[in-house]
């Protein structure tokens, strides 16, 4: 397997600098979550200004590709709505899952499409969803408890 | 280069067909993670393959030719494995699926006999594998009992300092393991064995990277249990070991019920076989046992004490070649000494997933992650490791392309 389809410059640049890092308030909802097979963690924030992805702030411990996805979906939706935020997540997760045969769109997954070789590595894909998972979670909750602060 | 005092590491890697192939890239495969999951010569593949091609049928219950056979072989890797450990009686040897049920059987049973309650004390270690942590902390949830351990010094070693406060007269139970799969370390068993019995309580120990690569003599050991798995020391997956002493299993209730545990059975009640079935409930793992007798046979054949130099000798030289690269820090102990073939370490600037990647690349198999061993990485501050591991197998040139593709790593990621 070519590593370097694995290892895209863009994925090892946000790896080395990633955005938006650091956990922050307001948040509405904050939510743990683990990758059990290796360790990797992540504790995420949302912000929802109405229906608005205000702010998503994290800190993630694991592998380049775990902490380069938080980086990029920070950049992708932070200022997004809710529901685009969900649409983002989809094509994401539809290239993750896709087994190198689904084409990424470059206008919706941005920097996101360097993920794209990601998914012919089986073992890496819950690397590269982590931070996902983690979001979905806390915008659930966030739209569903809304907490005054 | 790779003579070992005992036999010649070269031929028989060609008992080992799997690591004459390449990988992804066409690179040879480099297997150094045989403390996972070791890999399994044609001996023991062919007796497993013979025994469902030629003897197959279910034992003790076929009253025929084939069910006479499959007993036999599956009663021959019982004495075969009570031969290799040094077990008094054959009968001492109990067939699970793994270490991980072996160590359930044991805490599972030991609790519904009562032999601990609130105010009781079990001991365990920080060094140990999930398997033999999380059936001990169930265990002290269901009867009342304090879970407690020993620490582990800063250069990875048991730490006996508070022994005999630790182990004290609440102390009912010490499990613990032989060899760490994560750092490596041998442990003095005699030590703890010798003072958990002064204080009248039971010892359990996970040899499951022991009974791989040291010779073992439960009888001189001491120990109460000693729990070990067939697919780490060339055998197959699916067959683990609990030896017990005889007295004592013959006091203890069953495990799981079912066929082939019982001595008689009413509708209101029944009666138990005596050790070991009455701790082997269904059709066993048959294939299984005829295959680990054949792993046993293959490891008597090397020597044990030929397949610990061995052992002793690379990963001697392992230490030397990785402590030779800048931004590599060894987690366990750094001189050879009472040390078993398993170097866990983390590379400044790259992560042990992406070192493992990249590792992979040129076709060195190695485990990254936390190796079932979560509380002895958060004791040395590391949420993973990369951990190169060695067997009978394994070559001094096979540590060099580890090494040259560490270096590759450092390159690829642009640390140093
Ligand atoms: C020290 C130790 N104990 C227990 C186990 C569990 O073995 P198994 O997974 O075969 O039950 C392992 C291996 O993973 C181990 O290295």
């Amino acid at each position: 397997m070519d590593v370097d389809a694995l290892y895209q410059e863009i994925i090892l640049d946000h790896y080395k600098n990633p955005h938006g890092a650091g956990l922050r308030e307001p948040h509405e909802a904050e939510v743990h979550h683990v990758n059990p097979t290796c360790g990797d963690e992540i504790t995420l924030r949302v912000h929802l200004d109405g229906d608005t992805v205000a702010d998503v702030s994290y800190d993630a411990e694991g592998c380049s590709i775990s902490q380069a996805s938080a980086s990029v979906l920070y950049d992708l939706l932070v200022g997004k709505s809710v529901p685009q935020g969900l649409a983002v997540l989809d094509a994401f997760s539809e290239v993750m899952h896709g087994r190198g045969q689904v084409e990424p769109d470059e206008e919706v997954l941005e920097d996101g499409i360097a993920f794209a070789g990601v998914a012919q590595f089986p073992a890496r894909v819950k690397c590269a969803l982590l931070s996902w998972m983690a979001w979905k979670d806390a915008v659930s909750q966030a739209v569903s408890d809304p907490k005054e602060q | 280069m790779t003579r070992t005092q005992g036999y010649d590491v070269e031929a028989i890697r060609k008992d080992f067909p799997v690591l004459a192939r390449s990988v992804a890239g066409g690179h040879p495969l480099v297997y150094l993670d045989s403390a996972n999951t070791s890999q399994k010569p044609r001996q023991v593949v062919e007796v497993i393959e013979r025994h469902y091609l030629e003897h197959n049928a279910n034992v003790a219950r076929a009253m025929h030719q084939l069910g006479a056979e499959a007993t036999a072989a599956f009663e021959g890797g019982r004495d075969k494995v009570a031969q290799f450990i040094g077990a008094p009686s054959r009968d001492e040897v109990i067939f699970t699926k793994n270490a991980s049920e072996a160590l359930n059987l044991v805490a599972r049973v030991l609790g519904d006999a009562g032999t601990v309650g609130p105010g009781d004390e079990i001991v365990i270690s920080q060094m140990e594998h999930h398997s033999n942590i999380v059936p001990w902390q169930l265990l002290a949830e269901r009867t009342g009992a304090t879970l407690r351990w020993f620490g582990v010094t800063d250069e990875g070693r048991l730490d006996l300092d508070d022994l005999d406060t630790l182990v004290n007269e609440r102390t009912k139970i010490v499990s613990l393991t032989w060899v760490s799969n994560m750092l490596g370390t041998i442990n003095p068993l005699d030590v703890v064995i010798a003072r958990a019995h002064q204080v009248g309580a039971l010892v359990a120990v996970d040899a499951s990277q022991a009974v791989p690569q040291i010779p073992v003599d439960v009888a001189s050991l001491g120990a109460d249990f000693v729990a070990f798995t067939g697919h780490k020391m060339v055998g197959p997956t699916g067959i683990g070991v609990l030896w017990g002493r005889y007295d004592l299993l013959a006091s203890l209730p069953p495990f799981l019920g079912g066929g082939e545990m019982i001595e008689t059975v009413t509708m209101e009640r029944s009666t138990f076989a005596a050790p070991p079935h009455r701790f082997e409930a269904g059709t066993p793992p048959i294939a299984q046992a005829a295959g680990l007798g054949a792993a046993v046979d293959y490891l008597s054949a090397l020597g044990m004490e030929n397949v610990a130099a061995h052992e002793q000798a690379i990963t001697a030289y392992a230490l030397e070649r990785l402590q030779e690269i800048d931004g590599l820090t060894i987690v366990g102990p750094r001189e050879p000494v009472d040390r078993g073939g398993a170097i866990s370490f983390a590379l400044d600037g790259v992560h042990p997933h992406d070192v493992a990647q990249l590792l992979d690349s040129r076709g060195v198999a190695v485990r990254a992650g936390h190796h079932c061993a979560k509380p002895a990485h958060r004791r040395f501050g590391v949420q993973s490791t990369t951990r190169a591991s060695f067997y009978l197998y394994t070559t001094e040139a096979e540590i060099d392309v580890l090494a040259e593709a560490i270096r590759h790593t450092q390159r690829y990621f642009k640390v140093n």
